[in-house]
């Protein structure tokens, strides 16, 4: 049976989904709504993907103040958009196909992290500190060049990575969005699909392997699915560093059980209510005048700080 | 059986475990004792195949563990690490319904479920099974982790210094239940288990498997195999057993 909380979550976005959509809506209401929709759709395929792919993440690394976002993912793709404007330039970077770029920032982001843990946990998966540690010093390496890359470049390109530095629900491609939301179901029903190794697999290596856990086979493929859900929501809007880490703190706070079968879905629900209500404050509430990835970045990194600081159980 | 053959660890360089040879028959509970770094562990470790040899082989019951994937592995060996300690916010059932992975899968039918309850039982748990485990006491943690290693259901149970954080009643009603538990019966199991109480080793224990320095010192019937002389070379200090009550006791000297 589905749980209670599970269900008044999904009403919660029902709600908020509503608001979004229909609040203060005018004529043309066909064109209006299907702009709505659009956004609307990529903000919940974000959320879910950045959830779910953060409760995993956790699981896997047993510590419940990480995210993927910590391996370097963002860096990476601020360090493509950089070197794709520095060598085609401002122009040359416009008028490059949606779709093709799409597809090869997804592929490399999901090459990249593949080949990071497959490097670094081929001696055994009980190495997730060393896969941490090394994500971190990677994405400051990346993000010192980017940032010495964007020294040569003229300001307007300078502001064009600015623009693709940060996550946009304004301008999202309908085809990119709908092979992410293709990306995105796989991903969710394979996660639920494993949801009971990752239940034992939370307890860690040393305890799941002599229980029976193929425990090395698991976290990879646990960190393939990461690796997808996080190269698609990143290439398709840009890089959001927090928003895992409220969506999986919350769904953890609110179900308060250790079971994936339920974390999964209730971590994909609350990203998209995140995500969805927070856009909704931000274009129909403030007017515009804020962005939602600095509101997102703003309350994750105030939540981050309380974990740290009330050091909780991990 | 469990039967290992030449079996050396080697770990950055050092050696861990050197050319060890030996069989355990079923049934009985088999200590394994020694000072610090002996290689109790490793042994153990080696045991359940989680360790790679650099030399050797293990079989349990004819089955290789170094190349059985963890799911045959576990239908054969139950392994209770040392100082196991789990970050999620599991009830007591929760786990030992763990300690039935390789039956249930994660979804526990009516026998499991009758299984866990026995384990529960058998461990005095029974008042602490919904209990989360970080509201416990060490020593009732350590007895929650050893009836979820029961629960396994397992031919062998390995268990790594299960007594360090328990008081002389719990230790007691854990070796009574193991001692028990490990007699020729319908239900019988064995264990082979990490001690440093030697006394407990004296009184409970039906063969000995005495590691120093990786290599293996002595091995046999606990009444044969364990005399004043071999401890006191072992643990490298006066050691003598003397009668007290009717029982062995280990006694410096």
């Amino acid at each position: 049976m589905v749980d209670r909380r599970i269900l008044l979550l999904a009403a919660l976005l029902a709600f908020v989904s509503a608001l979004f959509l229909f609040w203060n809506l005018r004529a043309p209401m066909g064109f209006i709504l299907s702009l709505r929709f659009t956004k609307f759709a990529a903000l919940c395929v974000v959320g879910a993907a950045i959830g779910t792919a953060t409760v995993l993440f956790q699981t896997i690394a047993a510590n419940r103040m990480l995210t993927p976002g910590i391996v370097g993912f963002d860096a990476l793709f601020v360090f493509i958009q950089t070197m794709l404007v520095l060598t085609l330039g401002g122009a040359g970077f416009a008028r490059l196909p949606a779709l093709a770029q799409f597809g090869v920032e997804t592929t490399v982001l999901v090459l990249a992290a593949l080949a990071l843990f497959s490097i670094l946990l081929r001696k055994g998966a009980d190495d997730i500190l060393r896969l941490v540690l090394t994500g971190v010093i990677i994405g400051v390496l990346l993000r010192g060049l980017a940032g010495l890359a964007q020294r040569l470049l003229d300001p307007s390109e300078f502001s064009i990575v600015q623009q693709a530095s940060f996550a946009t629900f304004g301008a999202v491609d309908k085809t990119q969005l709908a092979i992410a939301s293709v990306i995105l179901v796989l991903c969710l029903v394979a996660a639920l699909s494993i949801a009971r190794s990752l239940d034992l697999m939370a307890l860690g290596r040393r305890t799941a392997l002599p229980l029976g856990l193929d425990y090395d086979r698991m976290v990879f493929v646990a960190l393939g699915i990461v690796a997808l859900l996080v190269a698609t929501s990143t290439a398709l809007v840009g890089p959001i560093t927090f928003l895992g880490l409220l969506a999986s703190s919350l769904a953890h706070a609110v179900l308060s059980t250790w079971r994936h079968a339920r974390l999964l879905p209730a971590a994909a629900i609350i990203g998209a209510i995140i995500l969805v209500a927070g856009q909704f404050v931000f274009e129909r509430l403030l007017g515009l005048q804020s962005t939602l990835t600095v509101i997102v970045e703003f309350a994750g990194g105030a939540l981050f700080l309380f974990l740290v600081l009330r050091r909780p159980r991990l | 059986m469990i039967q290992l053959d030449n079996l050396s660890i080697t770990k950055n360089g050092a050696d861990i475990l050197r050319d060890v040879s030996l069989k355990f028959g079923q049934g009985g509970i088999t200590a394994l004792i020694g000072p610090n770094g002996a290689g109790k562990s490793t042994l153990l470790n080696a045991i359940a195949g989680l360790i790679t040899p650099s030399q050797g082989s293990v079989t349990v019951e004819g089955c290789d563990m170094i190349r059985a994937r963890p799911p045959e592995r576990a239908s054969h060996v139950a392994l209770l690490a040392q100082n196991e300690q789990v970050t999620a916010r599991l009830t007591v059932r929760d786990l030992v319904s763990f300690g039935r992975w390789t039956h249930h899968k994660g979804r526990p039918k009516d026998e499991d479920h009758r299984k866990i309850e026995e384990s529960i039982e058998a461990f005095d748990l029974v008042t602490l099974a919904d209990r989360r485990l970080d509201e416990l006491s060490g020593g009732q943690r350590q007895r929650a982790f050893v009836a979820m290693a029961w629960a396994q259901e397992t031919p062998w149970l390995l268990l790594d210094e299960p007594l360090s954080a328990l008081d002389p009643r719990h230790v007691r009603d854990i070796m009574d239940r193991l001692h028990a538990l490990t007699r020729p019966g319908e239900n019988q199991r064995s264990v082979v288990i990490v001690l440093h109480d030697l006394s407990v080793t004296a009184r409970y224990a039906d063969r000995i498997v005495a590691l120093k320095n990786g290599q293996l010192v002595t091995t046999g019937p606990r009444v044969l195999a364990m005399t004043g002389p071999m401890l006191s070379d072992l643990f490298g200090t006066g050691l003598a057993i003397e009668r007290f009550g009717g029982r062995d006791v280990v006694v410096p000297c």
